[in-house]
């Protein structure tokens, strides 16, 4: 009978990432993972999300910056220090795991014992495989594994280690569906038992959202914005984010007063009412604004919309998807060529009669607008008011 | 049967192999891994043997090997002896002519290991000779026994280099095959066939050993 393994942790001051560089791979990274927590680093291909982590696991030496981690210096480019991977105590789960071929899933786990007596490793690998649901197939070579059992191998690899910081490359990636829902499920409740920082990059948004308590987004090296996902959704920094985060409903308005005096968002006719961040911007200031899809709200047809809800405005629905229960519709304007995009219930769609070409109202959530005066607009817009 | 012809042999093609194995390991593994200027040029020269004619060969290695020249001189100065036309001779010409045969299996057999593999030995805390102990030489192994059954066969077969740089004394650099070729000049086919067979034979075992091994090899891994 397998004992239990000695889970890692907890460990001091977490992880700290802030590094630079101008090329090979442009890098401006700055980030953080509290023990316990999980972070996602999100963002297309080539966001350097993996160089990020290979950093961390000091596999990639960026050329500036300083990466500390349960209160020890792992890399500061000031003062040359520069840790070596064996030293670093660091869980790292490859993205198509990296199980040593010629090695059974008992001996895999038994590499990275080295900090236990010979006579004990054998025991301890043991007890890993059967913390990761792996009882009994210690002795299968990884060519004998499917691939969830590959996945759990690499973890259990990479946990005996006792790592100070876990870090996953994209860990769910060569699984089917049914597989990832499961190795995810267990990742979420193996997180409660250990108590080290854990950072794992993925470019599958619904996934981080699913796992990570916070996000990190990133483009082209740079870490753009960090919060969690709920956040991050309903109040992306920059239309650049909300592309990112496959966020639509990004436009651009001017900042006006109405006939009663309130400030309101100009947006082609439309004088929006919003409920935060209007009232310390200058008249005539032109910003970009976005809106979540959720706080976009249909009226039902043949009910006067005046009044109804703040913010009533008509458009065409240019497309309309059908995907299982949700509709996915695609709102277009006169005033303009950008698009409003919002998902609603199939049957609330057929119910009120929504079809390519129809003319629909819908309400604009006034506490759902999120203003981005900060960011600089592109020279032209496309919406002009 | 010429015994003393069929030692030389065996003994040229063994302490080839023992020399080579290092030396192979650290260059093919070299040329597979790091990346440096005039990396190509390195692995040109090492291919260089593959395609000389062996003559050619022999005929530079001699040249090199003459007291007038500077390696002959030093080599003479050193030990007292000269190369040419001595064991020592012919085992450096053997070294150089198997080097392709040596390195390039090795190489490729490091060419198709993942460097993931390397970085998740690193993580796992794995010093470099650890790595290269428990995770590289076990994937190169079949890499490493190819390169040391051709180097053995080869050089139990090698022709023009020893007759340039060794000659045919007795004992000491007339190799099988060149007492072979002496047995056909003296019209004494029976002996040319009994030490033909004797080569033929161990030829094949050699090659046996290779697919046996690297055979199981591929059973263990199970694709």
């Amino acid at each position: 009978m397998a004992t239990e393994p000695r889970l890692p942790g907890p460990v001091e001051g977490g992880l700290e990432v802030s590094v630079a560089q101008a090329g090979p791979i442009p890098l401006a990274a700055d980030f953080h993972c509290a023990p316990g927590e999980l972070l996602a680093l999100v963002g297309p291909s080539g966001s350097g999300k993996t160089t990020l982590l290979r950093a961390i696991a000091g596999l990639y030496r960026p050329a500036a910056g300083r990466i500390r981690c349960g209160g020890e210096t792992w890399f500061e480019a000031a003062v040359a220090c520069w840790v070596r991977p064996q030293r670093r105590r660091v869980g790292l789960v490859f993205q198509d795991y990296a199980l040593f071929p010629h090695l059974d899933a008992r001996a895999n786990v038994m590499i990275a014992l080295g900090h236990l007596p010979p006579a004990e490793r054998r025991e301890a690998a043991e007890a890993w495989l059967a913390r990761v649901r792996l009882e009994g197939l210690g002795g299968r070579l990884p060519a004998q594994l499917s691939g969830g059992q590959r996945q759990r191998v690499a973890l259990a690899r990479a946990l005996a280690r006792q790592p100070r910081v876990l870090l996953l490359d994209e860990p769910f990636s060569a699984v089917d569906q049914v597989t990832r829902r499961r190795l995810q499920r267990e990742l979420a409740l193996l997180r409660e038992a250990i108590a080290i920082p854990i950072v794992l990059v993925t470019h599958d948004l619904d996934e981080a959202a699913a796992l990570a308590d916070r996000l990190c987004v990133l483009h082209g090296g740079r870490s753009l914005q960090q919060g969690p996902a709920e956040t991050l959704f309903r109040r992306p920094a920059s239309p650049e984010v909300a592309r990112l985060l496959d966020r639509h409903n990004v436009f651009t308005g001017r900042v006006i007063e109405d006939e009663a005096g309130h400030r309101r968002l100009q947006w082609g006719p439309f004088r929006l009412e919003v409920t935060e961040g209007l009232a310390g911007l200058p008249l005539g200031r032109r910003l970009a604004w976005y809106l979540p899809n959720s706080d976009v709200v249909l009226h039902r047809r043949g009910r006067p919309s005046r009044g109804e809800r703040e913010n009533p405005i008509t458009g065409r629905v240019r497309e309309m998807v059908v995907l299982g229960g949700m509709a996915s519709v695609i709102l277009a304007f006169d005033h303009c060529d950008d698009t409003l995009h919002f998902e609603i219930a199939t049957h609330a769609a057929r119910r009120n009669g929504l079809a390519r070409g129809e003319t629909v109202t819908v309400s604009l959530l006034a506490h759902g607008i999120h203003l981005m005066p900060e960011v600089p607009l592109p020279g032209e817009e496309p919406c002009h008011a | 049967m010429d015994w003393p012809a069929l030692w030389v042999s065996l003994r040229l093609a063994g302490l080839t192999c023992l020399l080579l194995l290092p030396l192979g390991l650290w260059l093919g593994r070299t040329l597979a891994l790091a990346r440096f200027r005039g990396r190509s040029l390195c692995a040109a020269l090492v291919a260089l043997p593959l395609v000389m004619p062996p003559t050619v060969l022999g005929f530079y290695l001699m040249q090199g090997f003459g007291t007038e020249a500077p390696f002959g001189a030093l080599w003479s100065r050193l030990t007292g002896t000269t190369l040419n036309f001595s064991f020592s001779g012919i085992l450096l010409a053997s070294l150089v002519a198997n080097l392709p045969f040596a390195v390039q299996p090795i190489q490729r057999a490091f060419e198709t290991i993942p460097a993931n593999l390397r970085e998740a030995a690193w993580c796992s805390g794995l010093g470099p000779w650890q790595t290269l102990w428990r995770i590289e030489l076990p994937l190169v192994w079949p890499g490493l026994v190819s390169a040391l059954a051709l180097t053995f066969a080869h050089t139990l077969g090698e022709f023009g280099v020893i007759l340039m740089v060794g000659g045919a004394i007795d004992g000491e650099t007339r190799t099988l095959a060149i007492a072979i070729y002496d047995r056909v000049q003296a019209f004494d086919e029976q002996g040319a066939a009994l030490m033909s067979a004797m080569l033929l034979l161990v030829s094949f075992l050699t090659i046996a050993v290779v697919y046996g091994l690297s055979g199981r090899r591929r059973g263990l891994h199970g694709h």
